[in-house]
């Protein structure tokens, strides 16, 4: 069971209410080394690219809504980890860590947050719009719900094509409650796409908890009137954010249909730039920072098993700062877009 | 290399604020995220965390320091094997690391937050004093009071809450939150969770709600967090709430108001700023109204709260902290459908609404030095519209320039410059201006974002040339 919506801790076994027992979401995927040291460091690029954002929020060189992903990053990770080629990705605005882990540049992210001609949209589209046809990804979306129906959309590419790639389309908590999640859920389950709903519940949409906007907050259990299975994973535990991804990509790569991964996670950081957080305790965060940090945990892990030393995973840390570090001086000295992008890009 | 620790701005708009606290000593480690300060604007309290690891080598601005400027260093950051003799050394000016801060609210003028802002009203610096030709509608000699949009708003609403028990609000944030933008603030407090009710994200359900509360003879008012938003919704504003009562033969309506922030905000991008006046406008079965001062802003909002008709209220989110005017009087309402004349003049007749009128203002005191005499008209209501009012104004002048933010096809602009050339064509001395926002998305980029909105610029240019000037 994963950490209930009370606030009390996450703890790592057998998943709440598994809705089929041919599916062990909650268990653990077994790391090995080379596991742990790359999940390390890709959360740990996620982190430290957000802090930057922050702080080039903070000097003004990102305007706008920016919403950042810390606390999160295990979700994602794991959930790539899983993934293979053609795999499909697609989001609301809090997307810089998604974008990240499908291995889009830190530069051409940065350089988007702040509005230059080498961000991934140019400089059109800012920290809520970024896309990349190379990598699969597919954005990127301001209006809460609207990527869930695009993501199925996706799914139905895969089948059309009879391809077995598997569309992952992550939403929050609030999201959730869109009308047009359940009129995507029924098609999906109808037609057997190959989607994996990734629910983010970080227990918050904006101010409002979980509890204040949703009558049923078993996220995992969203799709039952539809026959579709769901599961609660601890999505601060990046083995079994990993153990539930690889189930759940066997279920639809079978031609099983869709499925629900909900993944209880936190978000550290206030839902945007300008959100001073006064509806949840400073003691709720610390909590979760201290006792489930999804980074600090691999770190104990490294550490303890004698895979890595301080000195290593200091060098690691080194080098996820120099790549940050050297997407924000791009971001910073790439130049405006040029004023004829203005008409550009509107129609073919 | 010493790393300077910089006092970090909440928004691209802040500018100075207070150091209030030290939560971290000289010689103390700190790792990223570790918060190491409490900084202060006039309403909020921020925390400021570390972003680079070491140990606080000296703190260079003492606890309880006003007027910080942003981007000072407050502090040095020792990195590893570095000793606290390495200060005296100036650090780098690369090097220099403004502090990430956490949970940030605060001060953005045209900075936006689709979001919970805790002190929007402190973020918005103070605006001039706008000066508004006298309105028939309010009895000469009456008290004024200075007023921001936003507070005239929300005592609208309290006011026609404390009058009919029928009334209510909901949307997303409206309640525990104070409001998004803080319109609905203390409205929670004084009337109760009945009332003011906080809704999940479902915008095309709560809408549909609203409705169909509305048709059983409730009066509610539905908050969008923003307009953008409402597209989500627009079928039951469209198909349920404009037709009920064409469709029932009369025997039922939707008494009710869809309010919220419309139009760009700063730097939000494509989805998130759009002006919906036109889109709205079309439509037989609604009324839009458009406010730009406070009290046209408060005595709308009362009207429209009684009006027996669905009402589209279209706010915008950077003349919420601006000030007005507004008549100091028990029960404050105005005429929906009535333009006003915000400033009388002979050479040419300027129209517009809502936040266009920013434009026009400022377009109108720059023409008056080129010696051209500007009649400007604050249409407020989009429909019905006062034709008339503008019809008489152009029979007066002869030239016509509209200036509107929404897309250019189909604009307000365009019906207006029909109806114009229909009804007064004898009276033109030049064809009719319209200037709108530009013909794309709205980017993100600052360089194309401000060439994609309308300027004063153009305005003035339009202006002249219908003067042949
Ligand atoms: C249709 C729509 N309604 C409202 C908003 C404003 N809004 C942006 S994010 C958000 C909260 C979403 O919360 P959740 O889905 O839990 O995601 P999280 O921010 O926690 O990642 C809201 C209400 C929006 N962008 N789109
Ligand atoms: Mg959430």
């Amino acid at each position: 069971m994963a950490p209930k919506q009370s606030a009390s801790a996450p703890v790592r076994k057998a998943a709440a209410k598994p809705a089929k027992k041919d599916f062990n979401g909650g268990t653990i995927a077994e790391f090995n080394k080379n596991d742990e040291l790359s999940a390390y460091r890709e959360m740990l690029l996620i982190r430290r690219f957000e802090e930057k954002a922050g702080q080039l929020y903070g000097m003004g060189f990102i305007g706008g809504f920016c919403h950042l992903y810390i606390g999160q990053e295990a979700v994602v990770i794991g959930m790539q980890m899983a993934m293979k080629e053609g795999d499909q990705v697609i989001t609301g605005y809090r997307d810089h860590g998604h974008m990240l882990a499908t291995g889009m540049t830190a530069r051409g992210v940065m350089a988007e947050l702040t509005g230059r001609r080498g961000g991934y949209s140019k400089g059109k589209g800012g920290s809520m719009h970024m896309f990349s046809k190379e990598k699969h990804f597919y954005g990127g979306h301001g209006i809460v719900g609207a990527q869930v129906s695009l993501g199925t959309g996706l799914g139905f590419a895969n089948k059309y094509r009879g391809n077995d790639n598997v569309s992952i389309a992550y939403f929050g908590d609030g999201a959730a409650n869109q009308g047009q999640v359940y009129e995507s859920f029924n098609m999906a389950n109808l037609w057997k796409l190959p989607v994996i709903y990734v629910i983010e519940n970080n227990r918050y949409a904006m101010g409002t908890s979980v509890a204040r906007a949703s009558a049923q907050t078993d996220f995992s259990q969203r799709g039952a009137s539809f026959g579709i299975p769901g599961y609660q994973v601890d999505g601060m535990d990046v083995r079994a954010v990993k153990a539930a991804a690889d189930e759940a990509m066997e279920h639809c790569r079978s031609g099983k249909g869709p499925i629900i991964l909900e993944m209880l996670t936190y978000r550290y950081r206030g839902h945007s730039m300008s959100d001073p957080a006064k509806y949840r305790s400073k003691d709720e965060v610390q909590k979760m920072r201290s006792e489930h940090d999804p980074i600090e945990q691999v770190r104990a892990r490294l550490l303890e098993k004698g895979w890595a030393t301080e000195d290593e995973l200091k060098a690691i840390d080194k080098d996820v700062r120099d790549i940050v570090a050297d997407s924000a001086d791009f971001a910073q000295s790439d130049p405006e877009p040029d004023v004829s992008e203005l008409y550009t890009d509107i129609l073919l | 290399m010493p790393i300077n620790i910089l006092m970090p701005a909440l928004s691209p708009t802040m500018e100075e604020g207070t150091l209030s606290k030290w939560l971290k000593n000289e010689g103390d480690k700190v790792t990223s995220g570790d918060v190491i300060a409490e900084i202060e604007t006039d309403k909020a309290t921020m925390e400021v965390e570390a972003v680079d690891e070491g140990v606080i080598g000296k703190l260079l601005i003492a606890a309880g320091t006003e007027n910080v400027k942003v981007n000072t260093p407050i502090a040095i950051l020792l990195q590893d094997g570095e000793s606290a003799d390495a200060v005296a050394a100036a650090p780098k000016a690369d090097a220099d690391t403004p502090a990430a801060t956490s949970d940030a609210s605060g001060g953005k003028a045209r900075e936006s937050a689709d979001e919970p802002t805790a002190a929007a009203d402190s973020k918005v610096p103070a605006q001039p004093k706008v000066d508004v030709a006298a309105d028939p509608d309010i009895p000469a000699g009456t008290e004024m009071v200075s007023t921001t949009v936003r507070e005239a708003l929300r005592d609208a609403m309290a006011e026609e809450m404390r009058r009919d028990p029928d009334v209510f609000v909901m949307g997303e944030e409206v309640a525990e939150y104070q409001g998004a933008y803080k319109v609905t603030q203390g409205l929670l407090q004084e009337f109760g969770a009945n009332r003011v009710i906080d809704t999940p994200i479902t915008e095309h359900g709560f809408a549909g709600v609203g409705v169909g509360a509305a048709m059983a003879g409730l009066k509610p008012i539905v908050e969008f967090m923003t307009f953008n938003f409402a597209m989500q919704a627009i079928d039951q504003i469209i198909n349920s709430a404009a037709k009920t009562l064409y469709m029932s033969g009369g025997q039922m309506g939707a008494p009710m108001v869809f309010r919220g922030p419309n139009g760009a905000a700063a730097r939000v991008a494509a989805q998130h700023s759009q002006d919906y006046a036109a889109w709205y406008s079309h439509i037989p079965g609604l009324k839009v109204v458009v406010p730009y001062t406070a009290a046209d802003a408060k005595g709308l909002l009362k009207a429209a709260i009684r009006d027996p008709n669905p009402v589209i209220f279209l706010e915008n989110e950077i003349l919420y902290g601006q000030s007005f005017d507004v008549p100091k009087l028990d029960d404050f309402v105005l005429p929906i459908g009535k333009a006003r004349i915000h400033r009388k003049g002979k050479d040419v007749t300027l129209v517009s609404w809502g936040i266009g009128m920013t434009y026009a203002v400022k377009a109108v005191a720059e023409l008056e030095k080129a010696g051209i005499d500007v009649e400007l008209i604050d249409l407020r209501t989009i429909r019905p519209m006062d034709l008339p009012t503008v019809i008489e104004s152009v029979k007066k002048t002869g030239r016509l320039v509209t200036i509107e933010e929404g897309f250019p096809q189909s604009s307000v602009g365009d019906f207006i410059a029909n109806s114009v050339q229909r009804e007064a064509f004898d009276y033109l001395d030049a064809p009719v201006l319209t200037i709108a926002g530009k013909d794309v998305p709205m980017p993100y980029a600052a360089n194309l974002e401000k060439l994609a909105l309308p300027n004063v610029g153009e305005v003035v240019q339009a202006v002249k040339a219908v003067c042949y000037k």
